[in-house]
């Protein structure tokens, strides 16, 4: 292991320039990516804000009696899909009406605005179909008058979330392709500027796995440097946004450590093929 | 030790290298492989420490046969061989001794005997006084004579030699001629590839001689045969 450590640092000495050019190549690619995994982010928090607004509300009859609602408000929260679930008197409703639509206040009447209940669902339960089979079951309560939920609304959220999450998918992979590809032409460039040793070391003995350990150990480094250093750059990046452009959430920790660490597992990748590559050329 | 038996070997592009070969190198012994450029000899010898494959044929190794022996299994053999080029093949930014440690190294030598035995090896080539030049601070005979210690470090039963002094003049040809005569006086047998007809002339040892992929002339076989060679004026 000593001497396996001692050739990846004669490694990176013998040839700094191409080390320093394999970690920068790997922290732009990690960044271009990086990049996009932040807008994929924050496009899915902004999502999942207003998917936090889909709610179901039933309009009670005039006359219903409280011990009625409070029975169907107990049965409905009991509902597997609801998270919560909100009984609304008229003179709330009022309050509420006034202050979102104060050009409005001299129309409004507590009279004209019937009771209702307010029904919030669990994340994972806010696609299309569940909301209308659980605003269907709510419209059997013999005291509800109507159930409203904009379905208009909530289709098309739908869908706009699932292009996000399909074109995030998609442009994902191939960032993740072209960051494996690119990064495994710079180890490329890296194990044939050591071909002659490599050959050396064949000639007088070397098992495979020896040659490979110091090119793969060599290839995690530069990854993991590379990661920190996109990520640096993605964080530069966010900043310079959140000041200037629009609020923007950053990776948290994991997400942090997780890129970091997959920046190392790519540039062991890109080496252990390259070198598995050469080996068998030779 | 060594054994051809009806060796063909063929690449796809170029053709066919060797045609029908069949000899045999026992213990101890030293044998010059001659012929022309691109006769086959350097095919010959990569088949001996397996950096190629017969196409048809057997060639067998140190009990190894090229046939059955598995990827994993061609180091151990070139462990049991010592090879040395023309080109030397040392590391220009390491040391002789570090050049001669590294092939230690790499078979997973005990670290604290490794310098003992560079400096053995550096004495027994001449080069006590070097190990700390790097090769650029060599001249060529010296560069080679490093190139055989790294050979020698795994105390190896064969020392396969491809034309080892093609880039040497007469005087460090001379030296490493006399070394690789001193191995095998030591009981390693070598397989000498050369076109130096002067060099094979001067000694007795037995001559292979390579054309158009076919052995042409064995002096081990061919004892009343007539003078082989062709006159020089080298």
């Amino acid at each position: 292991m000593r001497l396996t450590v001692r050739e990846v640092i004669l490694g990176l000495r013998r040839a700094p320039l191409l080390s320093a050019l394999s970690i920068l190549t790997i922290a732009f690619s990690l960044f271009a990516f990086g990049l996009f995994g932040l807008v994929a982010l924050n496009v899915s928090r902004t999502l999942r804000t207003i998917e936090e607004r889909v709610e179901i509300r039933a309009f009670i009859a005039d006359g219903t009696p409280v011990e009625a609602v409070s029975a169907a408000v107990g049965d409905i929260a009991a509902f597997p899909e609801v998270a919560r679930v909100d009984m609304i008197s008229p003179e709330q409703a009022l309050a509420r009406a006034r202050k979102e639509l104060a050009e409005f206040n001299d129309v409004f009447d507590a009279d004209v605005l019937p009771a209702s209940l307010e029904i919030r669902l669990k994340p994972g339960y806010r696609d299309p179909k569940t909301v209308q089979a659980v605003a269907a079951r709510i419209r059997t309560y013999t005291f509800v008058d109507d159930v409203r939920y904009g379905e208009d609304w909530v289709r098309k959220l739908y869908n706009i979330r699932n292009v996000a999450g399909a074109t995030g998918l998609v442009l994902g992979i191939a960032f993740a392709a072209v960051a494996v590809i690119i990064i495994g032409s710079t180890i490329r460039m890296t194990v044939l500027a050591r071909a002659k040793e490599i050959s050396i070391m064949r000639l007088v003995g070397a098992t495979d796995g020896f040659v490979r350990r110091p090119f793969l150990i060599d290839g995690f480094v530069k990854g993991v440097v590379g990661g920190v250093l996109a990520l640096l750059l993605a964080w530069l990046a966010h900043s310079l946004m959140d000041r200037y452009l629009i609020q923007t959430t950053f990776f948290d920790r994991s997400m942090a450590i997780v890129g970091v660490v997959s920046g190392g597992f790519i540039g062991l990748l890109g080496s252990a093929v390259s070198v598995g590559r050469h080996l068998h050329e030779v | 030790m060594i054994r051809f038996t009806h060796v063909t070997k063929e690449y796809p592009r170029t053709g066919i290298a060797l045609n029908d070969v069949s000899f045999r190198i026992g213990k101890g012994e030293f044998a010059f492989l001659t012929g022309p450029s691109g006769a086959g000899k350097s095919t010959i010898l990569k088949l001996v420490f397996m950096e190629e494959k017969p196409t048809s044929g057997d060639v067998r190794v140190s009990g190894m046969h090229a046939s059955e022996i598995k990827r994993h299994e061609i180091p151990l053999l070139r462990r049991r061989l010592g090879i040395v080029f023309q080109d030397f093949r040392l590391l220009e930014d390491r040391t002789a001794a570090e050049n001669v440690a590294f092939a230690l190294e790499v078979t997973g030598a005990p670290r604290d005997t490794i310098p003992s035995r560079v400096s053995r090896l550096l004495t027994q080539v001449g080069l006590a006084s070097k190990g700390t030049s790097y090769p650029r601070e060599l001249s060529g005979g010296e560069q080679q004579r490093v190139a055989i210690a790294r050979a020698l470090v795994n105390d190896p039963m064969v020392l396969i030699a491809d034309e080892p002094t093609g880039n040497l003049d007469d005087r460090a040809t001379r030296g490493i001629f006399q070394l690789l005569r001193d191995i095998n006086a030591a009981g390693t047998a070598v397989l000498m590839a050369t076109h130096n007809l002067d060099l094979v002339r001067r000694s007795d040892y037995r001559v292979i001689e390579v054309n158009r992929g076919q052995i042409v002339f064995d002096s081990a076989d061919s004892a009343d045969a007539a003078e082989p060679l062709p006159p020089t004026s080298a």
